[in-house]
C-alpha cells in the first residue's frame, strides 16, 4: 500500500514535471510566434526575408532596459519607447535599404538584408559593448503555485502566452476587418493590381514594417525577460529560429506563423528535456525539414500554382 | 555559324586564361615579397584562409550562379570535409605514411565525404524550390554543426567507436578518443600553406570552369533558365541540379580540409560552420557577380581583407563593412541607383569629349 502511494507520487512529479516543460515550451514557442509574426507579414508582402528582423528584437531589448534601467521609466512606458523606437527603425531601413531594391532580385534584396543586421549588431556593439547586459525582468507577477507546490508557473511564462494570444487575434482581426489590413492582403497578392485599385502600396508596406518591428520589440522585452542576459547577438538565433517556425506554418500565413512557432518552442523544450540537451536544435531542424519535404509549402501555407 | 561558335570558344578560352592568369601573378607576387621579407605576419597568417575561402565562393557560385539555387548551409559542407579530413590525419599520424601522400589522400576524403552528404541532403531538398531551399540548406548546415558538436570518435584495438553522449560512451578499451564533442580534434598537423592553397584553388578553378562550357554545365544553366522548357527537350533536371549540388558539395569539402590542416585545433563553432559562415560566403558570391567565377575569386580575397586592412579603425571596421556591404547592394542593383549613377558617368564623358572639341 505505502510503495503503490510512492510509485503514484513518482508519477505525479513525472507528470508536473512534463506540464511544467510544456509550459515552458509555449512561452518560447509563442515568443518565437510574435517574431515569426513579423517575419510572416514582411514576407508576405514584400516577398523578401528579412534577415534584420532579429536586429530589431535585440534594439527592442537594448532600449527598453535603457528606458527602464537608465532613465528609470515605469514599465508600460519603458515598452511604448521601445516599441516607437522599433517602429521607426523598421520604416527607416525599409525606406532607405529596401525600398530602393525593390525591383531588383531577390538574392541583392537578401544581402543588403544581411548587411543591416550586421550594422545594427555592429553599431550596438559599439554602443554598448559586447559585454552582456542583466536584462531586469519585465513582468512584476509572481509565480504561481499550483498541485501543492509541486507546479511552479512564472509570471513571464503566463504573460508571455497570454501576450502572444491577444496579439494574434488582434492581427487576424485587423487584417480581416479594417481597411488597412485588406489592403495589405491584397498588396500581397498583387502590387500592380492594388495599385490600380487605389491602394497606397509604400504606404501599406511601410505600415507593414512598422507592424512587425513593433512586434519585434515585444517580443524582444519578453525573450529578454525570460532569458535575462543581453549582447548584441542576442536576437540572432532567435531571429533564425523565429523564421523557421514562419517557414515551418507556412511564410506568408499569420495563423501558420503562430502554429509554427508554437510547435517549434514547444518541440525544442521537450527535446532539450528528455532526449538530449545538446541535440535540441538539431532535432528541432530536423523536423522542418520532414514538414517542408512532405508539405513544401509548411503547414498552413496556400499551394500555389505555377504557370507555364 | 561555325566562325561565331569558335570565336566563342576562343573567347570563353582567353577569359578561363585570364582567371587562370590573375591567380598564378596573385600568388607570384605574394612569393616574391615573402622573399623579400615585404609581408606582415598578420597578411602571413592570411594567406591560407584566403585560398580556403576563395575555394568555397566558387563551390557556392556553382550552386547559386550556375545551377540557380540559393543554399545557406556550405559552411555545413565544409565542416564535413574539415572534419573528416582532420580525423584521417589523426589516424594516420603515427603510421609512418608520408606527409604527402596522408595530405593528399585527407583532401580526397573531405572531398568525398562532403560529395556524399551533397548526395544524400540534394535528393529532398532539390525538390524545393527559392526560399524554401534556401531554408532547408540553412537547417541541414545547423544539424551538420550541431552533430559534430555532439560528437565523440575514438579508436581503439577492437575497431571505432562513436557515441552521442559523452567519452565515457565510447567504451574505450584504452586506444585514442580523436573527436571530443564540443572541443573537437586537438594537435591535426599543420599541413596546409599558402602554396598547396593555390593549387587546389587552380584545380577547383580548372574543373569549374571546365564544367560551366562543357555539356553538362550548359544543361544545368539551360535548367536554370527555363525548367519547363530545358526538361521538354529531354534534360533530366532533378539529375542535372543534383550533379551540380554534389560537385559543389565536394569542392566546399576540399576548402574545409585546406582549412583544418591549417589549425592546430578544429571546433564546430558557429562562427566558422555556422550560418554566418554561410551567408559570408554567400555575401562573396553576390559582390563577386552571381554565376561570375573570376569574380567570386576576387570578392572573396577583397572582402577578406577588408576587415584586416580596416584593423587600424579596431571598433568601426565591421561597421564599415556593413556599410560597404548595403552601399555595393544598392549601387549595382537599385534601379533608381542605377539610373543615378549611370547620369554621374555621363557628365563625366561629355565633359571629356567637350574639352577634346574645344582643342
Amino acid at each position: 500500500m505505502y510503495k503503490k502511494q510512492l510509485v503514484r507520487n513518482d508519477e505525479v512529479a513525472k507528470m508536473m514535471s512534463f506540464i511544467s516543460y510544456l509550459l515552458n515550451g509555449l512561452s518560447l514557442g509563442s515568443v518565437y510566434a510574435i517574431i515569426a509574426l513579423g517575419y510572416t507579414m514582411v514576407y508576405g508582402i514584400a516577398k523578401m526575408l528579412n534577415f534584420a528582423h532579429g536586429d530589431i528584437l535585440m534594439v527592442g531589448g537594448y532600449t527598453a532596459f535603457i528606458a527602464f534601467n537608465s532613465l528609470g521609466l515605469p514599465i508600460p512606458v519603458a515598452i511604448l519607447v521601445s516599441m516607437v523606437v522599433c517602429t521607426l527603425l523598421g520604416i527607416t531601413i525599409e525606406k532607405i535599404a529596401y525600398k530602393p531594391l525593390r525591383q531588383a532580385n531577390s538574392l541583392s534584396v537578401l544581402i543588403t538584408a544581411i548587411g543591416v543586421s550586421y550594422l545594427l549588431q555592429n553599431l550596438a556593439q559599439l554602443i554598448f559593448s559586447a559585454n552582456p547586459k542583466s536584462f531586469s525582468s519585465f513582468v512584476p507577477l509572481k509565480p504561481v503555485k499550483l498541485a501543492g507546490g509541486q507546479l511552479t508557473i512564472s509570471g513571464e511564462t503566463i504573460v508571455t502566452i497570454v501576450t502572444c494570444i491577444i496579439i494574434v487575434a488582434g492581427l487576424v482581426t485587423f487584417i480581416n476587418k479594417t481597411k488597412a489590413g485588406q489592403a495589405m492582403l491584397a498588396v500581397s497578392e498583387d502590387k500592380g493590381a492594388a495599385t490600380l485599385m487605389g491602394v497606397d502600396v509604400n504606404g501599406t508596406i511601410s505600415l507593414t514594417f512598422a507592424i512587425g518591428s513593433a512586434l519585434a520589440a515585444i517580443g524582444g522585452i519578453l525573450l529578454c525577460s525570460a532569458y535575462p542576459t543581453l549582447t548584441p547577438t542576442t536576437g540572432a538565433m532567435p531571429g533564425i529560429k523565429a523564421f523557421v517556425a514562419a517557414v515551418l506554418g507556412g511564410i506568408g500565413s499569420i495563423p501558420g506563423a503562430f502554429v509554427g512557432g508554437i510547435i517549434l518552442g514547444v518541440l525544442e523544450n521537450l527535446a532539450k528535456a528528455y532526449i538530449s540537451s545538446k541535440l535540441s536544435d538539431a532535432i528541432v531542424f530536423s523536423v522542418l525539414i520532414i514538414v517542408l519535404l512532405v508539405k513544401p509549402t509548411g503547414i498552413l501555407g496556400k499551394k500555389i500554382m505555377e504557370k507555364v | 555559324m561555325m566562325d561565331r561558335v569558335k570565336a566563342e570558344k576562343q573567347k570563353i578560352f582567353r577569359s578561363n586564361m585570364i582567371t587562370f592568369g590573375i591567380v598564378i601573378i596573385a600568388y607570384i607576387v605574394v612569393e616574391l615579397m615573402m622573399q623579400t621579407g615585404n609581408i606582415s605576419s598578420l597578411f602571413k597568417g592570411l594567406l591560407v584562409p584566403l585560398c580556403t575561402y576563395s575555394i568555397l565562393a566558387v563551390s557556392l557560385n556553382l550552386v547559386v550562379g550556375i545551377s540557380g539555387e540559393l543554399s545557406l548551409g556550405h559552411a555545413g559542407f565544409m565542416c564535413i570535409g574539415a572534419f573528416s579530413s582532420a580525423t584521417w590525419s589523426m589516424l594516420m599520424k603515427s603510421s609512418g605514411m608520408p606527409e604527402g601522400m596522408r595530405f593528399f589522400i585527407a583532401i580526397v576524403i573531405g572531398a568525398v565525404t562532403a560529395a556524399f552528404f551533397g548526395f544524400l541532403i540534394g535528393i529532398p531538398v532539390l525538390r524545393l524550390k527559392g526560399d524554401y531551399l534556401a531554408i532547408v540548406t540553412l537547417a541541414f548546415g545547423e544539424i551538420i554543426k550541431n552533430l559534430v558538436n555532439a560528437l565523440y570518435f575514438g579508436v581503439d584495438a577492437n575497431g571505432p567507436h562513436f557515441s552521442l553522449e559523452d567519452s565515457m560512451h565510447l567504451n574505450m578499451d584504452g586506444g585514442t578518443i580523436i573527436i571530443k564533442g564540443a572541443q573537437g580534434i586537438t594537435g591535426t598537423p599543420k599541413n596546409s600553406n599558402f602554396t598547396i592553397g593555390i593549387i587546389l584553388l587552380l584545380i577547383v578553378l580548372f574543373v569549374v570552369l571546365n564544367l560551366i562550357n562543357s555539356r553538362t554545365g550548359r544543361a544545368v544553366m539551360a535548367i536554370r533558365d527555363n525548367r519547363i522548357a530545358a526538361e521538354s527537350v529531354g534534360l533530366n533536371a532533378t539529375k542535372f541540379k543534383l550533379l551540380a549540388f554534389t560537385i559543389s558539395a565536394a569542392i566546399a569539402g576540399i576548402g574545409g580540409a585546406l582549412y583544418a590542416h591549417n589549425l592546430s585545433s578544429l571546433q564546430a563553432l558557429p562562427k566558422n560552420f555556422g550560418y554566418n559562415q554561410s551567408i559570408m560566403i554567400l555575401v562573396f558570391v553576390v559582390m563577386g557577380g552571381i554565376g561570375n567565377i573570376r569574380g567570386s575569386v576576387i570578392a572573396a580575397v577583397v572582402l577578406t581583407l577588408l576587415p584586416e586592412l580596416l584593423r587600424g579603425l579596431s571598433d568601426y571596421r565591421m561597421l564599415i563593412y556593413a556599410v560597404v556591404l548595403i552601399f555595393m547592394m544598392l549601387c549595382t542593383s537599385a534601379p533608381s541607383w542605377i539610373q543615378y549613377r549611370d547620369r554621374i558617368m555621363m557628365s563625366f564623358k561629355l565633359k571629356s569629349t567637350d574639352g577634346k572639341e574645344n582643342k
